[in-house]
């Protein structure tokens, strides 16, 4: 995770893939989302969708571990250098989280993220707030996934 | 009985929980999905912005769905949901914590590219058991009409 004054509008990452199996879709699936195209092939062909499809949420979960792993490895890179570790803070919210199309059992998604603004949090002044489009591309190179996410991130020379 | 579009007139809908959430759980999700030391270790979450241990926001949207599912999707004819408008995490979930989500729909239109079904827009606000919001949450799902259900019955 880098600062707030490291982070620039327009900055973009890919943040990893990941291959939505039958056993991993129908695990989230049984746990948090058990409708019947989300646990069962046959259902699935029969659905809207035409095969068997991770649950909306299981897409959004896996773009956050591999989110979590893409800003841990940042901070691996920067300890390395013997730079300071910046620690993000939690997310205020999401808005326009669209489930373009489905993500069925065998799909790899490649997820990345792109910086759309930046700002200062008025409340907490050693926080800014950032707003990125977090996006899922599958192997037929077709956008599944997009959402806007903000989050906190430190700034420099400000500790809490 | 099968819930259809019809049955979905603006408003408030109902009321889903209690539900306990576990520091197990918790744990369970963020090691697998968000392992932020917030949501992991309670040292590193005491010294975080949310002041104690929290659970990942993206477990508590896979807890609301699980809640809207077992209250009513289950027996809804439902085609599924295109997205989310707007999701707002307003508290930390605490381990412990006894969810209960109020449903209310804002909105309730048949679709213009697909008239057999209508556009059903959710507006869901889980809270702790001390009555505090922790999230608040509008959402499309797509319902099928009772006249197309019927017809297929039928047919």
């Amino acid at each position: 995770m880098p600062f707030y004054e490291d982070i620039k509008v327009g900055q973009r990452g890919e943040l990893g893939s990941f291959t939505f199996t039958a056993e991993l879709i129908k695990k989230f699936a049984s746990q948090f989302d058990p409708q019947r195209f989300h646990l069962d092939e046959e259902e699935g062909r029969k659905s809207l969708f035409g095969g068997l499809t991770a649950s909306g949420w299981h897409v959004a979960a896996v773009c956050m571990k591999l989110m979590v792993a893409y800003a841990q490895r940042h901070a691996r890179h920067a300890a390395e250098r013997g730079d300071e570790v910046a620690i993000g803070g939690p997310s205020p919210g999401f808005r326009d989280l669209r489930w373009i199309k489905p993500v069925l059992a065998g799909d790899t998604v490649t997820f990345f993220s792109e910086v759309e603004s930046l700002r200062a949090s008025s409340t907490r002044p050693e926080w800014g707030i950032v707003q990125a489009r977090n996006t899922g591309t599958n192997q037929r190179g077709e956008l599944v996934f997009s959402f806007l996410a903000a989050g906190f991130v430190p700034r420099r020379n400000a500790k809490p | 009985m099968t819930l259809t579009f019809e049955d979905f007139p603006p408003g408030h809908f109902g009321t889903f929980g209690p539900r306990r959430v576990t520091r197990e759980e918790i744990l369970e999700f963020a090691a697998e999905y968000d392992p932020q030391p917030m949501h992991l270790d309670e040292e590193a979450a005491s010294r975080s912005m949310l002041k104690g241990l929290s659970a990942s926001g993206w477990h508590l949207c896979a807890i609301m769905m699980r809640m809207i599912f077992d209250g009513y999707i289950s027996r809804t004819a439902s085609l599924g949901s295109p997205g989310v408008n707007e999701l707002r995490w307003l508290a930390a979930l605490r381990p412990g914590d006894d969810i209960t989500l109020d449903v209310e729909v804002a909105e309730a239109r048949i679709s213009r590219s697909r008239p057999d079904t209508g556009i059903v827009t959710f507006k869901a606000v889980a809270r702790n058991g001390a009555g505090e919001a922790l999230c608040e949450w509008v959402s499309p799902i797509i319902v099928r009409r009772r006249d197309a259900m019927k017809a297929e019955q039928a047919g």
